[in-house]
């Protein structure tokens, strides 16, 4: 009991510590240690000297990651039922919101990344198709009466009227939400123009200027370093490409937000634990969102990424923002 | 009016400020880990919660767990949000007891690690320890299978009702019941009359509707009255330190806690339609 006291208070000092001094390498960390190395397992993440927020909690950098990952793989099953059950079905409003203001036209290239279970993905697959048919109606209205010049055109320029083929790329850093995205896309009968691809938003396995249009929806406040993730963003888009960030925000009306801080704090973890059979996971969610930055902080930080005419917008008084930038 | 409601939010607030802040300044003194080093509450694995999360968590388990009975887990929640009197019934009842106090203060756990399984598996056929290993087998589970305790907001309650889902299974050993519905219902029953928990009385109320008709009339006119009345007559069967009296014969066990002997023979291939 005593020794476990000491570890704690060893502990403290030495987190004091390293909020005061300056964040080294690994090695030049530990040997600044002042303490005599013991077998003590707490010592050993001496390498990573910045710490970030886990929700309200505060971890160091490398173990962000891991601890995500966790949380996800857990709630991959009932990740869409949860997302229903929290916000009474609003989430669907939200994304198709989204889908409107990229309006996307036959022919584009997506990346939606922390795409996971794939909801943006399949409304992009059907605004596009649905774009697609209107087009090609309102083509044949128009031809209803041809020319004789007319119809000779036609016979020479068939080859360009194939339909545009527009792709979805789904990337997402867990497997299990990837799993359960793709069986959905099979319960739907949707498989073409729609891949899935494991990756890192911090380090994108694709090339440069590929994608048209990036979106990441309820995915950036889990990334660890969302200035990393900004920059591969501008990396893969073409130029004159879209980048669409939907999150959640701050709200700005004080009596909607301690309405909503109640309903976060007191519901959602309940809903977790009823649902999903996981309370830790839904604190988790909730604590960060409180921990992201608002709107007018995000939208400079996409400025600072290189991105122009930045623009947010804020569905539900402020609950979600859906933030905007180009790359040209 | 509205300045209440402002003010009770306020105070929400506050309690959840003073919690949250009170878990992060715990939590940056531990390491890493989810659930196992890092715990921010009274024991590991417990999670605070406010009475209005009680009460929804109460309600929302009530109805999982009868949508779909075999969530153990809904069970276990509500177990535990709804007993907190019961459960200071029964730790009071334990320390008034000698054998109950013991337990109390060496709080032993039910857990394959801790059990000696060659050593039960080489004593007498009748003898508890036999008996309770021919349960686990017959009924392929385990102990290891009970969920933790979360939201009970006592570190000694906690363990108290911790120790009455590890002893579950021992009951229904002592019971002679296997793990079909009837005979869970049975057990049921007994714990409903011993305990008090809400939760048992639900479950005794709630369990006969998935029972066809033969298993009801059993219930009801031999397996039910026996289960009751050995429940309100017994020992307080958490008071019974079982890890000291494996050696014990059953019947010898069941005379000194005053349960009869099942009425009815239930085998456990006896799997009813639910």
């Amino acid at each position: 009991m005593a020794t476990s006291v000491r570890l704690l208070v060893r502990r403290a000092i030495r987190l004091s510590y390293r909020n005061t001094s300056v964040s080294a390498a690994g090695a030049a960390g530990r040997s600044a240690c002042c303490w005599k190395p013991s077998p003590c397992r707490c010592f050993s993440d001496a390498a990573a000297d910045r710490s970030t927020h886990f929700g309200f909690e505060t971890v160091p950098e490398t173990e962000k990651a891991k601890r995500v990952y966790k949380v996800f793989e857990n709630v991959a099953q009932k990740y869409d039922v949860m997302n229903d059950a929290m916000s009474l079905g609003i989430h669907r409003v939200w994304k198709d919101m989204l889908l409107h203001a990229m309006h996307p036209q036959p022919g584009v290239r997506l990346l939606d990344v922390a795409g996971g279970t794939g909801d943006i993905a399949f409304r992009f697959l059907e605004y596009v198709r649905s774009q697609q048919e209107r087009h090609s109606r309102r083509a044949a209205r128009s031809m209803q009466t041809p020319s004789w010049q007319d119809i000779s055109n036609s016979y020479t320029t068939e080859d360009e009227d194939v339909p545009k083929e527009s792709r979805a790329v789904v990337c997402d850093i867990n497997k299990e939400m990837l799993r359960v995205g793709k069986q959905k896309a099979d319960s739907m009968g949707i498989s073409a123009g729609l891949s899935w691809v494991v990756g890192d938003a911090e380090e994108l396995p694709f090339d440069d200027d590929q994608f048209d249009i990036y979106t990441i929806a309820f995915g950036i406040r889990n990334v660890t370093r969302i200035d990393q993730a900004l920059q591969e963003a501008l990396r893969v888009l073409k130029p004159g490409g879209r980048f669409m960030c939907l999150e959640f925000s701050k709200v700005t009306n004080p009596v909607l937000a301690k309405l909503y801080d109640t309903y976060s704090f007191q519901m959602i973890p309940v809903l977790g634990e009823v649902i999903a059979g996981d309370w830790k996971s839904y604190q988790y969610l909730v604590e960060s969102i409180r921990k992201f930055p608002d709107q007018e902080e995000f939208k400079r930080m996409i400025e600072d990424a290189g991105f122009y005419c930045v623009q947010y917008y804020n569905f539900t008084a402020g609950v979600v923002a859906l933030h905007s930038g180009f790359k040209l | 009016m509205w300045l209440h409601v402002g003010r009770a939010f306020h105070q929400l607030n506050q309690r959840r400020c003073v919690l949250t802040s009170k878990a992060v300044c715990v939590r940056q003194l531990h390491s890493g880990g989810f659930t196992d080093s890092c715990y921010d509450g009274l024991y590991p694995g417990h999670i605070h919660t406010t009475p209005i999360q009680k009460a929804l968590l109460a309600a929302g388990s009530g109805v999982a767990a009868l949508q779909d009975p075999y969530r153990h887990d809904m069970v276990a929640v509500l177990g535990e949000t709804t007993g907190h009197l019961a459960l200071i019934n029964l730790r009071d009842r334990m320390r008034n007891d000698p054998e109950g106090y013991t337990i109390l203060t060496e709080r032993p756990r039910i857990r394959l690690s801790t059990l000696d399984l060659s050593k039960m598996a080489s004593l007498p056929d009748g003898s508890l320890g036999r008996e309770y290993l021919r349960f686990l087998e017959d009924n392929h589970v385990t102990p290891d299978s009970r969920a933790d305790v979360k939201f009970v907001d006592n570190e000694e309650l906690a363990y108290v009702m911790q120790r009455y889902r590890e002893v579950h299974d021992l009951l229904h050993t002592l019971l002679g019941m296997p793990t079909n519905m009837l005979g869970e219902v049975a057990v049921k029953w007994f714990e409903a009359a011993q305990t008090g928990l809400p939760m048992c009385a639900l479950g005794a109320v709630l369990g006969p509707l998935r029972l066809n008709a033969r298993r009801l009339q059993s219930l009801f006119t031999s397996l039910g009255p026996w289960a009751l009345q050995s429940g309100w007559r017994s020992r307080c069967i958490l008071s019974i330190f079982y890890e000291r009296r494996w050696e014990q014969s059953l019947e010898d066990l069941r005379q000194e806690l005053n349960i009869e002997p099942p009425p009815v023979i239930l085998s456990a291939t006896n799997k009813s339609s639910a």
